[in-house]
């Protein structure tokens, strides 16, 4: 049997949680750690380090033996795009508005599926933006400005 | 009567017109996102939670416990109309629910599970009722150890009985107590884990995590396997069900009631295992098993009353001790935190009409639900036939505005956009994060616990088996840990998850 180790789900979440353990520790390793009697802030994430790691042993040993492969498809589109468009949300509201925050956003995470319409999204980012405007900034009194320098 | 006298008391409450208005939109929305799969009630209550910030805290945990009940129901229509759970809770529902539809028994199929939902909504309320008050009391009684134990108990509890590889939820725990411990510690004033970001030494916010796993982290995975939906059109007839039908449902929804009761005060059990255990009962007991996969209504009535009652039982532990038994309960207990309530035992006697009206509420609630479902079916059917491709921005738009609202700062939206990769890299490597969002709620409390523990005990850790209580917590755990490793169970697992 050839091991493939890209596509080896065990493999790989045993590899993140020996990762997130291993950092976990060396960070709290400025904490004071304390005694058991009065355990410093270093204690309990140390602790809790330790055993992400062993948990991590265990998953990548199982990894190697089930050789298990990850189910179902990626959409590295879809990765790059959401969060990007979150990212842009987040700059637009500081320094745009409420309005083109919201319209990017909705256009641009549309833009992850495949499915993509331009002029059925543009109608959705319209209604919805209006609906979004109506309700938190009217209705609930939300304090953002719907536009910045405009 | 006191019990009579307090549930006049919370009616009071919850038929005011103001709860009664956040009780029809929770339910409404609920049933909303219930019939729509893709999106479930723990991301809807994590993106609908800065909304709620400036209602009063009966009002917003009336609406938010509607939402969760609500998609209960929703999800079965979705089952029985699409073969399409819109809620994991009603994946059992499928096998018999979607037969009895193609043989044109909707109506009565979307009846029967309406009625049980009902059934098992009133007596879970009357539960909660009943059992909260003594609950409350005798966790008035628990020191630190026992704390400390009881958490332990749910956390393992959470991980073992997940869906999924047990070690992977476990290591999730582990995952979601590390991610919790990121801001300022309490007792020292030592910054953890914020790499002297300022917005961190309050801690990640629990909205941030929960929208970031379970809103965006799925939708990504979502769009990497697109579904195929097909999307059962006929029109629901005839929905009154027969007499026989009735006749054959009354023992289903009974056990079904009684089972989903049970598995709802566990911790960690979700309500699917709750409606599978009961289509397994109803088929052992059955007297023409071979009935059950081609439209047996029992299949329809137990595990849908199941699923119900779990719902809301799952309310209890919540209340009383101020302990989530699920991640979503963990965003309930999170959005009284925000409202400045400490959660447990205590909060029955000092703020008496939030748990009395949210009992109360529960049930008009429920009567809300049977009337929402059955004779306006059409119109839920009618969205179904949105696409995803419409549905997912307008999740995001509602996700990202209530993130900015926590803070009015960009700097949470970020950090979802960070926890929505992280989230799909969890899905992705078959890491469940529902035992992590557990595990992130509870983890300061449990070094809280932990640290008092050993402060009073003057460090030694026997502590933990001296005291009855907490004793009895690890009894539990260790027995929850050695059933689960049985042969038997595992088998089963298989089954619920394969």
């Amino acid at each position: 049997m050839q091991f493939d180790f890209r596509t080896n789900k065990d493999f790989w979440a045993g590899v993140m949680m020996i990762v997130t353990g291993l950092v976990a520790i060396v960070i709290a390793r400025d904490y004071p750690f304390g005694t058991m009697l009065r355990m410093g802030p270093g204690y309990f994430p140390s602790i809790l380090g330790g055993i992400l790691i062993l948990f991590g042993i265990y998953l990548v040993a199982s990894g190697l033996r089930s050789n298990e492969k990850m189910a179902g498809g990626w959409s590295l589109r879809a990765l790059v795009v959401l969060p990007l468009s979150l990212v842009l949300f987040g700059l637009l509201m500081d320094y745009a508005g409420f309005v083109p925050a919201l319209m990017v956003l909705i256009v641009g995470s549309a833009l992850a599926s495949s499915e993509f319409r331009l002029l059925e999204i543009l109608l959705l980012a319209a209604g919805l933006t209006a609906f979004a405007v109506a309700l938190f900034i009217w209705g609930l009194g939300m304090p953002y400005p719907l536009f910045i320098g405009w | 009567m006191e019990l009579f006298h307090n549930l006049i008391f919370g009616f009071g409450v919850a038929f005011s017109l103001q709860n009664l208005m956040y009780c029809m939109i929770g339910v409404s929305v609920g049933t909303l996102i219930g019939v729509l799969p893709g999106i479930g009630p723990l991301a809807t209550i994590a993106m609908l939670l800065p909304i709620t910030f400036n209602v009063a805290p009966v009002g917003a945990l009336i609406m938010l416990a509607g939402i969760y009940y609500g998609a209960q129901y929703g999800g079965s229509t979705t089952a029985i109309l699409v073969n399409l759970p819109g809620e994991t809770s009603a994946v059992v529902t499928c096998i018999d629910g979607y037969q009895m539809a193609r043989q044109g028994r909707a109506g009565p199929a979307l009846a029967i599970a309406a009625i049980g939902s009902f059934v098992a909504g009133t007596f879970g309320t009357l539960l909660i009722a009943l059992a909260g008050p003594p609950l409350a009391e005798l966790a008035l009684k628990f020191g630190a150890p026992d704390y400390f134990s009881l958490l332990l108990m749910g956390l393992v509890a959470a991980a073992v009985l997940a869906e999924g590889d047990m070690i992977k939820s476990l290591a999730m725990v582990a995952m979601g107590l590390l991610l919790g411990i990121v801001g300022t510690d309490v007792n020292t004033g030592v910054q953890r884990f914020s790499f002297g970001v300022t917005e961190l030494s309050d801690g990640i916010g629990f909205i941030v995590v929960a929208v970031g796993v379970f809103a965006i982290g799925e939708i990504v995975s979502n769009l990497g396997d697109p579904e195929k939906r097909t999307v059962f059109t006929d029109k629901v007839r005839n929905l009154y069900p027969s007499k026989a039908d009735l006749k054959a449902s009354i023992g289903p929804i009974t056990r079904g009631t009684l089972l989903g009761s049970f598995f709802g005060v566990l911790p960690g059990t979700g309500p699917s295992i709750a409606s599978f255990s009961s289509y397994m009962m109803e088929k052992k007991i059955a007297k023409d098993p071979s009935r059950f996969g081609h439209g047996a209504i029992e299949g329809v009535a137990g595990p849908e009353s199941a699923n119900n009652a779990d719902a809301q039982c799952k309310f209890i532990p919540m209340l009383t001790l101020g302990l989530p038994a699920s991640a979503t309960m963990a965003l309930m207990l999170g959005a009284l935190t925000i409202q400045g309530i400490q959660p447990g035992p205590d909060v029955m006697t000092t703020r008496p009409e939030l748990f009395w009206g949210l009992v109360a509420s529960m049930w008009i609630g429920n009567a809300l639900l049977v009337v929402l479902n059955l004779p306006m079916i059409g119109l839920w059917v009618k969205l179904l036939k949105v696409p995803y491709r419409l549905l997912f921005p307008a999740i995001m738009a509602f996700s990202a505005i209530g993130i900015y609202s926590v803070n009015n700062s960009s700097f949470e939206i970020y950090l979802t956009a960070i926890f929505g990769v992280v989230g799909f890299l969890w899905i992705k490597l078959g890491c469940s994060p529902a035992p992590m969002m557990l595990g992130f709620v509870l983890g300061p409390m449990m070094e809280e616990h932990l640290r008092r523990a050993m402060l009073m005990s003057k460090g030694d850790p026997t502590v933990f088996v001296t005291s009855p209580i907490s004793l009895g917590f690890l009894i539990a755990t260790a027995a929850i840990i050695v059933l689960m490793v049985a042969p038997a169970i595992r088998r089963r697992r298989a089954d619920i998850t394969g």
